[in-house]
């Protein structure tokens, strides 16, 4: 055990930090669940591209560094230190992305990879349906391959699809054999935005902006070649996708670790007002040992990956852990902040709310996206402690 | 960085898992329970045997010379098997505050009888009030304020108080200080005691993992067995997740106990804070799985007869040696709270 940095991953720091200080935009961009702030998001992609920024655990080839775990801890360690803007096309680059690696052909990820990066192409995922959520396995948007084997044809209902709205691609799970049941039969099928047949219907979230949206499909066309792995394989080319998502890149410690120096911050400047209630002191030092927690145990996963371990059902141990951390911290800030908790904070006198609110409604969804928490324990139970299923 | 434990490491801790499994079992800690001292001799032997009552007495002393981080997962394995001998103890906190001491007289004296297994020393903190094991004792190492007094077992006098957890034996020390006794003092003896305390509270914490392991593996077994309704009850999500909840948390816990025992080797500036970090999640999550295991278990949990309150009860117990809860979070917010307090991402590994 070695729990110090190498010169180079400390070289590899300030060059990183010394960029996002001379590149992060001094004015916080618009939300992308804005078409402004989308736009706004896409240019900072091709920004950090041109950095060679953008996805550093590439392969050079496609515009990365080639970097290890640990550099992506400490890239992201840095990226929200200097609270560098969220990521507009994360459901490509950081789940997508890998995916493809795995199960891509060459040809694919030479298609899809770089313009990912550049933020030519922003991703959604179009898995949850309006009857298969927890359930997924229920899909029943179908594919159909035209007689002539070039391509599927796609009929059927996607929801939640988070960034949908003003996306370039999606990438969904469809039943190719109408004969199959659950997992069987699934293929996983990418699909450019603006294709005929095509109607995405925005969903305000609880703040009121289209973050998420339905993706409706009437008879559309897409190659053959836009299918990721084995016709049929799908479940297993998207659970790989969701063990990246739980397991590692979706949410970093950084995100957590931060959010917990600003819940310190908040409850000293008013420890007066906040230490009327003893359990405001608990939760905030909680938040600190939680985060703290969280970073070391990606760490270490991070390590033993990098000795060539596998992501197991412990991913689903990250997730909850994550989530619930998220809700934690921005109740408690609700809670110090008092009468003002409920403003916006252009309301007149919202004077210090600053973003907790829209942190503490985003940190309600934690729990419900990528498996909810109960999934997620039923995980743990079946298949990492080995509980019986029926 | 490299978060991970040598292969070494690992292998050693499989074997004494492997040992412990076919020699502490329940039914041994039951006989235990009902001899006088509550401590085997011919278990120690082969603890002795296995290298490991002197595997932190460095190598000139007969020792195997190995440190906090050699011995943290065997820690782990004690707790899982709520092993009553004071293994841990001695390697974790009475060995290496013997050799702090850097007391030649006391160093030649001792340090070799440890290693061969013909002596114990046990440490005595004015923070437990009590002192384990202290009726096996050879040689007592007791704080008096700043000072840390050396006493043979004819110069103390020994009160027994029972716990509910009936492998731990505690005893209040009646004891005169002295200027004979007394082996460090001042700043040197507040180093010391300090850092004592730190060990004590790292030996907890990694019990405290194996325990909260342990009692999963009884209830999981347990309630796959256990039918009502025509079914195991494991198949109930209710119960699952009882499980599945101190099996998150345990994750969570894991890392800083590797974490606390890297800090210790490596001097770290951070030390309380980690030590502190360790024992507060560690004795969270054993005290969480004593709470579900007696639940999902039903009125067998209750009893006397079922095993789960073999390691339940320790965890009780952790709970408040080597400091409480209380203790130890006031230890993390002089950290967190403090002017300046390097927080955030990028700060978890400062050396
Ligand atoms: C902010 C946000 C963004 C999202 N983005 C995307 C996206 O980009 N692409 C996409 O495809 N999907 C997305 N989703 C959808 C998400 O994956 C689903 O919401 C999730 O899988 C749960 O499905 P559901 O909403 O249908 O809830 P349901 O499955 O109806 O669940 C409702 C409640 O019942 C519980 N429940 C259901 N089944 C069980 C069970 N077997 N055991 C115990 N409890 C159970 C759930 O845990 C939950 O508490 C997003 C969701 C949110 C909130």
């Amino acid at each position: 055990m070695d729990l110090a940095y190498t010169e180079e991953h400390k070289a590899f720091r300030e060059e990183i930090r010394s960029w996002l200080a001379d590149n992060v935009p001094s004015e916080p961009l618009k939300t992308f669940d804005t078409e402004e702030g989308f736009q706004q998001h896409r240019e900072w992609e091709a920004k950090m591209y041109e950095g060679r920024w953008g996805m550093i655990t590439w392969p050079e080839a496609m515009g990365g560094r080639g970097a290890d775990l640990i550099q992506w801890l400490i890239f992201e360690e840095e990226y929200y230190g200097a609270r560098a803007p969220l990521r507009v096309n994360q459901n490509g680059i950081f789940l997508l992305g890998p995916t493809l690696m795995e199960y891509g052909t060459e040809e694919q990820r030479q298609r899809f990879l770089t313009g990912m990066a550049t933020g030519k192409d922003v991703w959604c995922q179009a898995w949850s349906e309006p009857n298969a959520g927890s359930d997924m396995a229920a899909i029943r948007a179908k594919a159909e391959l035209t007689s002539d084997g070039k391509h599927y044809v796609l009929n059927g209902q996607k929801t939640w699809s988070t960034r949908a709205v003003w996306a370039d691609w999606c990438f969904g799970m469809f039943r190719t054999d109408p004969e199959s049941k659950r997992h069987h039969g699934l293929t996983f099928v990418l699909a450019p935005m603006d294709l005929e047949g095509i109607t995405v219907r925005p969903i305000p979230q609880l703040d009121g902006l289209p973050g998420f949206a339905e993706i409706f499909f009437d008879n559309v066309k897409v190659p053959v070649d836009c299918r990721l792995g084995g016709e049929g394989e799908g479940w297993k080319v998207a659970m790989a996708t969701a063990g990246f998502e739980r397991g590692l890149m979706l949410r970093s410690p950084a995100r957590f670790q931060e959010t917990a120096r600003r819940l310190v911050e908040l409850y000293k400047e008013n420890q007066q007002s906040a230490d009327r209630d003893p359990s405001v002191r608990d939760a905030v030092l909680r938040a600190y040992l939680d985060a703290e927690a969280y970073t070391l145990t990606t760490y270490q996963t991070a390590c033993r990956l990098i000795k060539g371990g596998k992501i197991g059902a412990e991913a689903s141990t990250n997730k909850i852990f994550w989530s619930e951390l998220d809700q934690q911290m921005h109740a408690t800030a609700m809670s110090i902040l008092g009468a003002r908790a409920e403003l916006w904070p252009h309301a007149p006198d919202a004077q210090g709310v600053g973003t907790w609110l829209d942190g503490f409604l985003f940190s309600q969804s934690g729990p419900i996206y990528a498996g909810t928490n109960e999934i997620q324990r039923n995980i743990i139970a079946e298949r990492m402690l080995g509980m019986p299923r029926k | 960085m490299d978060f991970t434990f040598t292969e070494d490491q690992l292998l050693f801790q499989e074997s004494v898992s492997d040992f412990l499994k076919n020699e502490v079992t329940p039914e041994k800690i039951r006989e235990l329970w009902e001899t006088d001292t509550g401590r085997s001799d011919e278990l120690w032997a082969q603890l002795v045997e296995l290298g490991l009552a002197g595997m932190t007495v460095p190598e000139e002393f007969g020792g195997l010379g190995m440190n906090e981080l050699d011995f943290v997962l065997l820690a782990q394995e004690a707790g899982h098997a709520a092993l009553p001998e004071p293994l841990v103890h001695i390697a974790l906190v009475a060995v290496p505050t013997l050799t702090a001491l850097n007391n030649e007289a006391l160093s030649n004296e001792w340090l070799p009888k440890i290693a061969e297994g013909s002596a114990k020393v046990v440490v005595g903190l004015e923070q437990n009030v009590f002192v384990e094991d202290a009726h096996i004792a050879d040689l007592l190492l007791l704080q008096n304020g700043d000072e840390i007094h050396a006493l043979g077992k004819d110069q103390v006098e020994l009160i027994y108080n029972e716990s509910v957890d009936p492998s731990r034996k505690l005893y209040k020390v009646n004891w005169t200080p002295s200027a004979d006794t007394c082996v460090a003092s001042g700043a040197e003896g507040k180093a010391i005691i300090d850092a004592a305390l730190n060990r004590g509270a790292l030996a907890v914490a990694a019990q405290a993992l194996g325990l909260a392991q342990r009692m999963i593996e009884i209830s999981v077994q347990y309630t796959s067995e256990r039918q009502q309704f025509g079914v195991a009850i494991g198949t109930f999500q209710a119960v699952k997740h009882h499980m599945a909840n101190i099996a998150y948390k345990l994750e969570y816990a894991k890392t800083p106990v590797a974490r606390a025992a890297y800090a210790l080797v490596n001097n770290l500036s951070t030390v309380d804070l980690n030590v502190s970090h360790a024992k507060f999640a560690a004795c969270e999550v054993s005290d969480l799985a004593a709470k579900n295991c007696v639940q999902v278990h039903g009125a067998m949990g209750y009893t006397w007869e079922v095993d789960l309150q073999i390691f339940m009860k320790k965890a009780w117990a952790f709970n408040n040696t080597w400091g409480d809860a209380a203790f130890h979070k006031n230890r993390v917010a002089d950290f967190v709270l403090a002017d300046n307090a390097l927080l955030g991402a990028g700060n978890t590994f400062l050396s």
